[in-house]
């Protein structure tokens, strides 16, 4: 229950950390907030030769709401987020599903880099970057590229970004006239999700303008409900509707069995969790 | 590679510097229990589950089985031996001791310095009770917990 040993650099530039990077490849891992990286440590789940530090890093702790994204750097705090008023006023959604990320002595640690490029199959964020169409920056020593969020999660904790680069930063678009609501199933508050659900809706009157629903804990990769979207579109959020979409999210998603949940529960559970996000949007009774 | 690699922290624990020479990967939690001795800071999952070896970096909660030794360099550490001043309990540890907010007490140290944080913070009654869950405890089940944080917030305000 303690880490092996490792070499541990703490660089305080982006430039020196990409330079270890470079020279180190993938004997080396990033350390961002440490809040499964140092439980995978202490667990020796993994052993890195080198440990590069980025908690001294100048400027990459950046939140800034403006101009119809929000864009965090990859060293913002959970908490810090999810108590900014600008983020809060731009995107609620973000501080609503932050709070079901661990607990507020983890939060005060992790970062949404880190969450992010972690890529937890019940990771909540991933599944809000999904719902609004978000993208990843990267860096390396020779460049920098954006991905779009579903070329960057490739895979259960495997991620686009190559060994050599860094996620920089992560935006998260403000789509004019989206409203989003985050919700999700839990033993507890603060445990890893059975299965949560980022719904977003615009509307004109009683028609149902644009439709996004994301789930995270259903498959090893956050998902896009793109039928269940479609259904929505046109409409109203009707009781035809909702039976529907309740269908066409079983349809499309074929959840893993676990010891924490069979499939067929959790797939249930994701009909339940976006049809109550979509009741809450629309504000039918629920 | 020659020998582990160590490095000298030099940090502030309950406002007194101390200067340790350590491996790098010395959990935090370790550095204060081993290195200092001041093992108020309690181990229990050793993987940011359970919450007891929360203390305060720079007045915010943190898991210290979760921090690297050189982390806290140059930084400001509390732990539940900087809370009661010459032998006088604290307010908040008052009210855990009026309301039984603590059985076999495992759990407590970490249950304090989040909520000092909180308190510390200008946090309201609501946040300090949402901040419960972080904790592990197998004994009170909570209910002398919350009460605990109730009396001490309504004394707070009250003051």
């Amino acid at each position: 229950m303690k880490p092996p040993p490792f070499r541990y650099h703490d660089p305080r530039t982006v430039e020196e950390a990409l330079g270890l990077l470079a020279e180190h490849g993938d004997e080396a891992r990033l350390l961002a907030g440490g809040q499964s990286l140092v439980p995978l440590l202490n667990l020796r789940r993994v052993r890195p030769r080198v440990l590069i530090d980025l908690n001294r890093v100048e400027g990459l702790d950046g939140v800034d709401a403006g101009a119809g994204v929000v864009r965090t750097g990859a060293l913002a705090r959970a908490v810090g987020v999810e108590r900014a008023p600008a983020v809060a006023s731009a995107l609620p959604v973000l501080p609503e599903a932050l709070l079901h990320v661990a607990y507020p002595q983890v939060r005060t640690r992790t970062t949404i880099g880190g969450n992010v490029a972690h890529a937890d199959p019940a990771a909540e964020l991933p599944a809000v970057l999904a719902a609004v169409g978000g993208d990843v920056r990267l860096r390396s020593a020779g460049g920098q590229r954006t991905l779009g969020w579903s070329a960057f999660f490739s895979g259960r904790h495997r991620t686009a970004c190559r060994p050599d680069e860094m996620v920089v930063a992560v935006d998260f678009p403000v789509a004019e006239g989206f409203a989003y609501t985050f919700s999700e199933l839990t033993p507890k508050l603060g445990s890893f999700a059975i299965v949560g659900a980022c719904v977003g809706l615009s509307r004109s009157g009683d028609e149902v303008t644009g439709a996004r629903i994301a789930l995270c804990g259903v498959a090893d990769t956050p998902v896009r409900l793109q039928a269940a979207e479609q259904r929505l579109t046109g409409g109203a959020v009707d009781a035809a509707a909702l039976e529907d979409v309740r269908a066409l999210v079983a349809g499309a998603i074929d959840p893993p069995g676990d010891l924490h949940a069979p499939g067929g529960y959790r797939s249930h559970v994701a009909g339940v969790l976006v049809v109550r996000g979509l009741r809450r949007l629309w504000g039918a009774p629920a | 590679m020659t020998g582990p690699q160590t490095r000298v922290v030099r940090f502030a624990v309950n406002g007194r510097p101390v200067q340790v020479t350590t491996e790098v990967r010395t959990l935090v939690s370790d550095l204060l229990r081993h290195d200092l001795e001041l093992t108020g800071t309690h181990v229990g999952c050793e993987h940011g589950a359970c919450g007891a070896c929360t203390v305060l970096v720079d007045g915010a909660p943190m898991r210290s089985c979760l921090m690297l030794a050189p982390q806290v360099d140059g930084r400001d550490v509390r732990t539940v031996e900087g809370l009661a001043v010459g032998g006088d309990l604290d307010a908040l540890q008052e009210a855990f001791r009026s309301e039984h907010g603590l059985q076999c007490g495992f759990c407590t140290p970490g249950i304090l310095m989040t909520l000092t944080g909180e308190r510390e913070a200008g946090r309201t009654v609501e946040d300090a009770l949402a901040a419960l869950p972080g904790h592990l405890c197998r004994c009170t089940g909570y209910v002398n917990v919350r009460a605990a944080v109730r009396r001490a917030w309504s004394q707070l305000e009250g003051s």
